[in-house]
């Protein structure tokens, strides 16, 4: 890492941290996937881990998703929040026995010594309705900041995970602001640099984050989104069924991301305040059926551990 | 006599489970060893964020033999019964076994059983691995490549190590050797995770623990604690400052820690505009740490008390700067949501209140804050309170639930209405209400005094157990999901320490009519059952209620079908909510040390709805029967009610008309003369006194009695040869239980 120039240290950019996790991961044997072209709200979601997770075959990935949280929006006046963000994302299965250290280490890769540094894990069980999903673990305090997720996965869609995997999530902005000592997202230097040269996360994201916003509570069409929903929740269900083919199932991904969309456009909605309480819990629940399906059938494909 | 030491190396565990996690695997493992005959002389278990430690001290090396007698067949029995005792005994041939014989039964085979006891370490290799596998954690996991298969082992969070050793303290102990799913024991512990994460070879407890401290390891929780609360206090002390105590706090900051340091930061003084209670909620909340006041003002400091897991090599700067940066951030957020809260004045939150539903069958809170406001303003003139203080007070008593800061600390709902309520410039009395209507929360929290307070607080209570009874959801056996226990504790604590007289039956029968609409008549048939149980109780009186025809008034009038028997169905879930008060009461006045007899004494009188009645009744009750008098009136009338019983029985009628005055004066004894004067006077007396609540009265009344009483038994005989004249002394009898029965059931009284 000496060899490394100044300005991909991951203590001073961003986009040096996300490389440094990379590489580090990579280390341990994980594929370095690209954030998957869809919106979600987490990188929970990413067929890498949601899918990948079920099953018996052994799995190594590592990825930056951009995470969707239409309702966290503030119109980039609130330092801390933000509608888009990245997470990055381990995930390991069946998880080593000693991911605890593993994860201390990249912690060290990027540059926070833990003889200066409280390094905690406080109990947090980690659970997603929409994708019928749950696991132990804790969150993952640096002095007294929640810097990563860290979950043993027991069940996604409504199954056993078996074995069972552990996922990392990664914090980005959250972190670097700390590595950086920054007070606001927006003040992070996203390339390093300095002087002329320098690239801010105001300069990439600000203008988006004022948009979406605007568009996330107040102009978001939302006929077309209950319409779109009705249409992904169906097209989901229609090709989970045209992918039947006795003990195996043939198309599964494409059904998931119409699951994916569902979720994305509930979230929109939800945050438009469009969708009662009591209406809510059926929206939750209907996206977890899509999941769920989706999850029987990849049980039924190579990837879902059908001999070839 | 050797000792054991089992350590369980794992993941870090939830702060909450430790304590409980140490008891239970010292519970498992005593119980199991004493189960199979090995005693012990003491037995300790400790818990950190990565371990469960257990020592049990004196155990012996091995089992005690047992010798045992078997009896077998007599001598020349045939040979499927020899073979069956050889193959029973665990002998091989005849030659093992003895010959005795009975004068009865002849000779016989006797096997001598020798089971030598088993070594400890067999014994505890075995009920191990099973203690573990079957650990009652509130919440298990799996994890690892073991996890691909079913049947796997659970465990709080990864078990990485198992250290088991077992011996004398004068020789080298062994370990005890077993192996779950593929972990296997042996004397290696790990050390603190940063500071000291090498392996470390253990021998036995003594020198666990100091081989623990040397590794930045405290094992015992209690002695964490200590630590934690001595450099807190010392770290405050020297900044001329005073801990806010926490034993919850405290009790999960040593769980969070194998070595504590604790580590004082500061944060910006324009925080200190937040609510003090905020301030500590959110510091408490998300950083865990401790706040700080001044002792001389009682206000917060600026300052918190962090707890960390590290002997930093700096000092501990950068842990301090990296707490103090998420501190302000949480403060920054709570400073905003307490000036956006005040953005927005409490009743004009109110129509967000539709979009919390309070309870599928029961509506939204908005519909529930629209009860409770009529229900207040009702109370409002019985307890003393302005209606339209009442009102106000109940209308704004949820709105809160609705800003941004109870929606962060859901903890601090009640009093934040109150600061926004007093911001905005409501009565002191509206605020202090939105604040204490959720009170009394348990048999030892603070009861309002306020009457506007008390008004809003019984109507919240009021409500939420005239709903669930409503919807037929009343609490069973342990299930009580819904506190109404609690809340009928409240309502009992609320009218009785406020000396509040509440006709409770009028009181809840009317919120009943509002939710007649949802009951269909089918339903009718299974109240009926309900009905019945009811008018055969002593709550049966009842039933002809002034509140009954109101009720049937109500449904008339909303035109409904079957007025009178929705009137009946909901009259009569009233009277059961009454008879559950009742039991609530009798619960409470028995923690407080009444006489539970007293209280069933007074309760099956006609028409008991009136709590603070009841109770000063029993009171007086009481203090009447420690008294000379009333303890010989009680003998009198039990034998009164003897007589009585003994000769309706026998002439199978009841005498239970008024006694015959004339006869008493044509044929009388000068002693029933006397009697039937004092009683008609004591009854009138004590019935008039009961009527102005003067129980004392009532009982100096029917003291009057216990003269005429006594010197009647002394004097006359019952059952005289003049059938008349019995008949007539037997109604004297009977009217010495009525009169009693103007203050009691006397038949309940014990002792």
């Amino acid at each position: 890492m000496t060899s490394e120039p100044a300005h991909m240290n991951p203590a001073r950019s961003f986009q040096g941290l996300i490389l440094t996790l990379q590489r580090y991961w990579a280390e341990q044997g994980c594929v370095i996937l690209q954030p998957y072209d869809m919106e979600v709200g987490a990188g929970t979601s990413h067929p890498a881990t949601a899918l990948r997770a079920l099953g018996p075959k052994p799995w190594r990935a590592a990825y930056v998703q951009p995470s969707r949280r239409p309702k966290d929006g503030r119109y980039g006046e609130n330092p801390n929040r933000l509608q888009h963000y990245y997470q990055f994302q381990v995930i390991l299965k069946p998880n080593p026995p000693n991911l605890q250290d593993l994860y201390i280490k990249s912690l060290q890769a990027i540059g926070i010594d833990t003889s200066v540094h409280d390094i905690r894990f406080v109990e947090d069980d980690w659970e997603n309705p929409t994708l019928g999903a749950w696991g132990l673990g804790w969150e993952c305090w640096c002095d007294g900041m929640e810097v990563s997720q860290f979950t043993y996965f027991q069940q996604v869609a409504g199954i056993e995970c078996a074995p069972v995997a552990g996922e990392l999530t990664y914090g980005l902005e959250r972190l670097a602001m700390y590595l950086q000592g920054v007070e606001s997202i927006y003040d992070l230097n996203f390339n390093g640099l300095e002087g002329d040269q320098k690239v801010t996360y105001r300069e990439v994201f600000l203008q988006a984050e004022q948009e979406y916003s605007r568009h996330n509570f107040e102009h978001s069409d939302t006929d077309m989104l209950f319409r779109l929903f009705r249409d992904a929740e169906a097209a989901s269900q229609k090709y989970l069924a045209a992918g039947e083919a006795g003990e195996r199932h043939l198309m599964v991904l494409p059904a998931y991301d119409q699951a994916l969309k569902a979720g994305h456009l509930f979230n929109l909605l939800d945050a438009r305040g469009v969708i009662s309480v009591t209406e809510r819990q059926s929206y939750i629940l209907r996206i977890r059926e899509l999941v769920k399906a989706c999850g029987v059938a990849w049980l039924k494909t190579e990837g879902g551990g059908m001999a070839a | 006599m050797p000792d054991l030491l089992l350590e369980l190396f794992s993941e870090e565990i939830p702060a909450r489970m430790q304590r409980r996690a140490a008891e239970d695997l010292k519970k498992l493992v005593t119980d199991a060893l004493v189960e199979r005959g090995f005693l012990y002389e003491g037995a300790q278990a400790f818990a950190t964020p990565r371990r469960l430690a257990l020592t049990i001290m004196g155990l012996p090396v091995k089992g005690q033999d047992v010798r045992e007698e078997r009896k077998g067949p007599r001598v020349g029995s045939p040979d499927a019964a020899i073979q069956g005792f050889l193959k029973g005994a665990g002998l091989t041939s005849l030659d093992q076994a003895k010959i005795e014989s009975d004068p009865k039964k002849g000779e016989f085979y006797v096997a001598l059983i020798e089971k030598p006891g088993r070594a400890t370490t067999d014994v505890l290799a075995e009920i191990l691995p099973q203690i573990i596998k079957t650990f009652p954690w509130p919440k298990s996991m799996r994890w690892g490549a073991a996890s691909a298969e079913a049947g796997s082992l659970r465990w709080v969070r990864p078990l990485q190590s198992i250290l088991c050793t077992f011996g004398p303290e004068t020789e080298d102990p062994e370990v005890v050797r077993f192996e779950v799913d593929g972990i296997a024991s042996g004397d290696v512990t790990y050390g603190h995770r940063f500071m000291a994460p090498g392996p470390i070879r253990v021998k036995r407890f003594d020198d666990y623990v100091p081989a623990l401290e040397r590794a930045k390891v405290v094992l015992d929780a209690d002695r964490r604690k200590d630590m934690i609360l001595h450099d807190a206090k010392d770290l405050a002390f020297a900044q001329g400052l005073e801990l806010v105590e926490d034993e919850g706090l405290l009790e999960e900051v040593a769980g969070l820690v194998e070595w504590p340091v604790v580590l004082m930061g500061s944060f910006d003084e324009a925080f200190l505009d937040i609510p003090p209670e905020v301030i500590r909620t959110t510091i408490r909340a998300n950083q865990k740490c401790f706040v700080l006041r001044d002792p001389k003002t009682g206000k917060l400091a600026n300052k918190f008390l962090l707890t960390s897991n590290l002997v930093a090599s700096d000092g501990g700067k950068t842990i301090v700067s990296g707490n103090e940066r998420v501190v302000r951030a949480r403060l920054s957020d709570a400073k905003f949501f307490w000036e956006t809260d005040q953005k927005v004045k409490l009743e004009d939150r109110l129509d967000k209140l539709k979009n919390i539903v309070f309870h599928e069958k029961l509506g939204t809170q908005f519909e529930r804050v629209e009860r409770i406001a009529a229900l207040a303003k009702e109370l409002a003139p019985i307890v003393g309170a302005d209606p339209a203080l009442a009102e106000r007070a109940a209308r704004l008593a949820k709105a809160d639930l609705v800003t941004e800061m109870v929606g962060e600390f859901p903890e601090l709902q009640g009093l934040m209405g109150r600061y926004y309520a007093t911001l905005q410039g409501e009565n002191a009395s509206v605020a202090a209400a939105i604040e204490e209507h959720y009170k009394p929360l348990g048999p030892s929290d603070r009861v309002p005094t306020d009457p506007v307070s008390v008004a809003v607080a019984l109507a919240d209570k009021i409500d939420t157990l005239v709903g669930f009874w409503a919807i037929d959801e009343k609490p069973t056996g342990s299930k009580d999901p819904y506190a109404l226990r609690r809340a009928a504790l409240g309502v009992i604590r609320l009218v009785l320490e406020n000396n509040i007289k509440l006709p409770l039956i009028s009181l809840l029968a009317k919120p009943f009519a509002r939710d007649a609409k949802d009951v269909l008549f089918e339903e009718f048939l299974q109240v009926k059952k309900l009905v019945e149980s009811i008018e055969g109780s002593a709550l049966g009186s009842l039933v002809s209620h002034p509140a009954l025809p109101d009720l049937e008034a109500i449904f008339r009038q909303r035109q409904l079908k079957n007025a009178e028997e929705l009137a009946r169905i909901m009259y009569m879930r009233a009277l059961d909510l009454l008879s559950f008060f009742a039991d609530r009461l009798k619960v409470y006045l028995r923690d407080q040390g009444a006489r539970h007899d007293l209280i069933d004494a007074v309760f099956a009188l006609e028409g008991q709805d009136d709590l603070l009645m009841a109770v000063r009744r029993v009171e007086a009750l009481g203090r009447f029967l420690d008294t000379e008098d009333g303890a010989n009136l009680l003998a009198g009338y039990r034998r009164a009610a003897n007589i009585l019983r003994i000769e309706e029985k026998k002439d199978g009628r009841a005498y239970d008309e008024a006694p015959d005055l004339e006869i008493v004066n044509a044929q009388g004894q000068i002693e029933e003369k006397a009697l039937a004067v004092i009683l008609h006077g004591a009854k009138d007396e004590a019935q008039k006194a009961i009527e102005s609540e003067d129980f004392e009265g009532a009982m100096r009344a029917l003291s009057r009695l216990r003269q005429p009483v006594d010197a009647f038994f002394d004097k006359v005989t019952v059952n005289a040869d003049d059938p008349a004249l019995r008949a007539n002394r037997l109604r004297l009898l009977n009217s010495i239980r009525e009169a009693t029965r103007t203050v009691a059931d006397f038949s309940r009284i014990e002792g």
